[in-house]
């Protein structure tokens, strides 16, 4: 194909707040063609769509760079409607569809057909009346065209997830316009036959010279209905090649396979000694992070990894043990069986929590460094405290507070003015560090750890990830970390166990090759070699 | 400029609005034949009276329940002290504590109750707080009217049942705490026994929120998601700082009813949480963060503007413009504070 392609992206770049989460990237797209766009979560694969489709959020955070063409004209779109007029429709993964309108009004909306009706003279276009035999027709072809059966006068809100997926799909096409499709995570909502009917629909626009773009975690149908895929990996183009004769296992690795770095081998063989922490069928009710059917050993004195994409349940299986979000199942601790949903039994039994939501969670932010510290030791251990009166009284020891908060911001590094600093006025890496520093203050035995490098920068990623390394090497303490960087888990784990969709997909050492975390992680790898990783 | 600015920016606004307004008044009072030896000495009344009861918001704002608009539920309480007292035929300083002691317990039910009312509309609690208040002050109206009471000073004098609207002290404990080891130097009058009693119970709250349990209210009002996750029962110590804010203000009008000399009963109770209210936030309270700074200088500030402009600006305009200055900054102040979450350095 010679001729100009529908879409040319040249040299794409952006960062936000000096955070870079684009390079270089190029991307050209012909006429009829479906590109499959794949990544690991923060790949930057979302970002890339914004700006194709020219959201303000980029343009507020400083604008992007490189170049864009549509039919080889260079485009810059300042708002979402700029592109929808050039042509670009897009599908959210949020849907974005009204709940009390039907299915016909919410494909028509704001394009409706009208007619005349005598207000008109008097107040001007706005009281037309609606035409709804021919936007039910309309509207019935563009559900058509998809090949799916959706009632056109069902409300949305009495669908199922499937069907409104596929109305928000009927509404892109619908525009006579529309040239180019991107779908970002459609099937995600989906069952399997459903996404079976959406692959076979998007074949058939493809087929009608309609240009999709299609972003899914899924590659069985990435390779079923792409032509070629573009693999991101940090921000960059990993690989660019054709569906025909790429493998599963060759797209995991792409995707999640960084050149592996000199992984510190300090202690060659760490043996397992005996389980400290026994996880069996542990539910989590954590809204995005559901754990549904858990079960996992941690050895004494290990670092134990837990990975897997966001809201696969992750982060719900910390949350639960500490006792944050409703959690059932049995959860035994050192041969005792723990009280669940009761986070004061789980610190008092030696367990602290470093939790993900930093500043909804971790931190007061409002208080000074030693509140921060100091304030969970001080309420589970009584520690910072002079009893006045025999006892009565159990007065706040200020002095104490700021010799222990002193201890860990020496320790750690945590760069402030005093330890009366409030937390809120610090950098996210010294937040971070507050944090661990008020989980290290309780002296736990066992730490969970949720995503520690979120958010800050390099520099202060390997500050955190020595620190908790150095705390479990000297101090014993059994560290459980959880990580959406499958790399960070690699670098410090001894085994790490991979959720799926609220399940284990499967416990692998840390030195397993990187195609197979991948295909955990993406649901793949079913195997009979890794289901045995699994108790 | 820059200096000024950045006096007015660690002051904040309002404060300094209304602190140039009063020295203003106190200023141009001589010019209206006011002696502000007078002045000053009624202001630190009035200061002195309503103390407490300002005082009696710090436990709920630390505690992140927001402003206490239900603190007629507290004023009740101490109501029903002072009346028991009164029935009882007590005088002097012990029918001034029999009153608060006894109105402790029914505080401490009361503000139970409302705990956990208010644990049920976390984020509402100030809208819900304030017809909290109302309706108790309704109901009581009824209670008033029915319960027992027998003695002649303060049933209404025909019919002879139910309480009369207002109910004199002057027999019983009229300023024995204002005149405690209190002097007069000309017009100069100081309340030495209320500014104690003032005094001890800021001690009492500040030392409170140094022991454990209130470091954990602190931090509750900080960051409730933190507190749990630290192993602290957010709703218990929620509660507990409702139950506090309530007896505070039990205490807190029985000690305004000694130095204003009368029980008001009925609708008495309805408006008294917003000139409170208004006094913290002038004092530089934001909803979730006071000190017992900022109950000083509130109650300070704002007692002063009650005190000086109808001696100052009536007699100056010849017209009665006081309560209607007085409602523009009490309203005014608590509109400032709830639009804009202003706070403070100090």
């Amino acid at each position: 194909m010679t001729q100009e392609p529908l879409l040319r992206m040249e040299h794409i770049g952006k960062e936000y707040f000096g955070n870079r989460v684009l390079a270089d990237v190029n991307l050209t797209l012909q006429r009829g063609e479906i590109l499959g766009l794949v990544g690991e979560n923060g790949a930057g694969k979302t970002t890339l769509m914004k700006i194709l489709f020219g959201m303000p959020v980029i343009k507020e955070t400083g604008g992007y760079e490189g170049k864009m063409y549509l039919d080889g004209k260079e485009v810059n779109f300042d708002s979402p409607f700029d592109a929808l007029d050039g042509g670009i429709g897009m599908v959210h993964q949020e849907f974005s569809l009204i709940p009390g309108f039907s299915t016909t009004e919410n494909i028509m909306l704001n394009r409706e057909f009208t007619c005349y009706s005598p207000l008109v003279e008097l107040f001007g276009e706005r009281l037309q009346t609606l035409n709804r035999p021919a936007m039910r027709q309309r509207a019935a072809k563009a559900i058509d065209t998809l090949g799916v059966r959706v009632d056109p006068d069902m409300l949305i809100q009495e669908m199922p997830v499937g069907h409104r997926q596929f109305t928000e799909i009927a509404r892109e096409i619908d525009r006579e316009s529309t040239k180019l499709l991107v779908l970002d995570e459609p099937t995600a909502v989906l069952t399997e036959s459903e996404a079976a009917i959406l692959v076979k629909a998007l074949r058939k626009l493809a087929d009608s010279g309609i240009a999709i773009i299609f972003i899914s975690h899924r590659l069985q149908e990435i390779l079923d209905l792409c032509d070629k895929i573009l693999v991101l990996r940090d921000g960059m183009v990993i690989k660019e090649a054709p569906t025909k004769g790429t493998e599963i296992r060759q797209i995991a690795s792409w995707m999640v396979g960084r050149t592996v770095e000199d992984k510190k081998q300090d202690d060659a063989v760490r043996v397992c000694l005996e389980p400290i922490l026994r996880v069996d069928h542990l539910w989590v009710d954590m809204p995005g992070e559901t754990v549904r059917d858990v079960s996992f050993d941690v050895c004494r004195g290990e670092i134990f990894g837990i990975g897997g994409l966001a809201g696969q349940g992750k982060l719900g299986i910390a949350n639960g043990i500490m006792g944050l979000f409703a959690a059932g199942g049995a959860v035994t601790w050192k041969g005792k069986a723990l009280k669940l949903n009761d986070p004061h039994g789980a610190l008092e039994a030696g367990m602290a929590f470093v939790s993900e939501d930093r500043r909804g969670v971790g931190l007061l932010l409002d208080e000074p460094i030693d509140w921060n510290i100091a304030f969970t030791a001080m309420q589970v251990q009584g520690r910072c405290l002079k009893s006045l009166l025999g006892g009565l009284i159990q007065w706040r020891d200020d002095v104490a507070m700021a010799s222990l908060a002193q201890e860990y911001i020496d320790a750690l590094g945590i760069k402030c003015v005093s330890s009366r600093q409030r937390a809120v006025e610090l950098s996210g890496g010294n937040q971070q560090k507050v944090c661990l520093a008020k989980a290290f203050a309780v002296g736990p035995e066992l730490l969970f750890v949720a995503e520690p490098t979120r958010g800050i920068d390099v520099g202060a990623k390997k500050l955190v990830l020595d620190t908790i390394r150095e705390t479990n090497r000297h101090k014993g303490t059994t560290v459980v970390m959880i990580s959406s960087e499958l790399e960070e888990l690699r670098s410090i784990c001894d085994r790490i166990a991979i959720v799926d969709e609220g399940r284990l997909a499967g416990m692998l050492s840390a030195t397993a090759s990187v195609e197979d975390f991948g295909l955990l992680m993406l649901g793949a790898g079913k195997g009979p070699e890794v289901a045995a990783g699994v108790r | 400029m820059k200096k000024i600015r950045a006096f007015i920016e660690a002051a904040g606004l309002p404060r300094v609005i209304i602190g140039g307004f009063l020295v203003l008044l106190f200023a141009v009072a001589p010019l209206a034949q006011i002696s502000v030896a007078r002045s000053v000495s009624d202001t630190l009344v009035r200061m002195a009276m309503n103390g407490v009861m300002v005082l009696a918001l710090v436990p709920m704002v630390q505690s992140g329940c927001g402003l206490n608009f239900g603190l007629p539920l507290g004023i009740i309480a101490g109501l029903l002290g002072a009346l028991l007292s009164i029935e009882l035929d007590i005088t002097g300083f012990a029918g001034l504590f029999f009153a608060m002691g006894v109105s402790l317990p029914f505080a401490a039910i009361f503000g139970y109750g409302y705990g956990l009312i208010l644990n049920k509309v976390k984020g509402d609690e100030m809208m819900i707080a304030t017809y909290v208040g109302f309706s108790s002050v309704s109901l009581m109206c009824i209670a008033w009217q029915l319960l027992p009471f027998t003695s002649p000073i303060m049933i209404w004098g025909y019919g002879g049942s139910g309480l009369r609207v207002t109910v004199s002290v002057s027999e019983h404990w009229l300023h024995v705490l204002s005149d405690f080891l209190s002097f007069q130097i000309g017009n100069f009058y100081f309340p030495t026994g209320m500014f104690l009693f003032l005094a001890f119970m800021c001690f009492l709250v500040w030392g409170f929120f140094r022991t454990k349990i209130g470091t954990a209210m602190t931090a509750v009002g900080s960051n409730p998601e933190f507190a749990r996750a630290s192993g602290i029962d957010v709703d218990k110590m929620r509660t507990i700082s409702v139950v506090l804010s309530t007896m505070l203000g039990a205490i807190g009008i029985v000690v305004y009813q000694q130095s204003f000399g009368f029980l008001q009963l009925y609708t008495g109770p309805f408006y008294m949480a917003f000139p409170a209210v208004a006094a913290l936030l002038l004092g530089g309270a934001s909803v979730n963060k006071a000190t017992l700074f900022n109950v000083i200088v509130g109650t300070f500030l704002y007692q002063g503007i009650c005190t000086m402009t109808p001696s100052v600006i009536n007699s100056l305009l010849q017209t009665d413009m006081s309560e209607m200055i007085r409602l523009i900054v009490s309203n005014g102040m608590i509109i400032y504070a709830l639009t804009r979450k202003v706070q403070v350095k100090r």
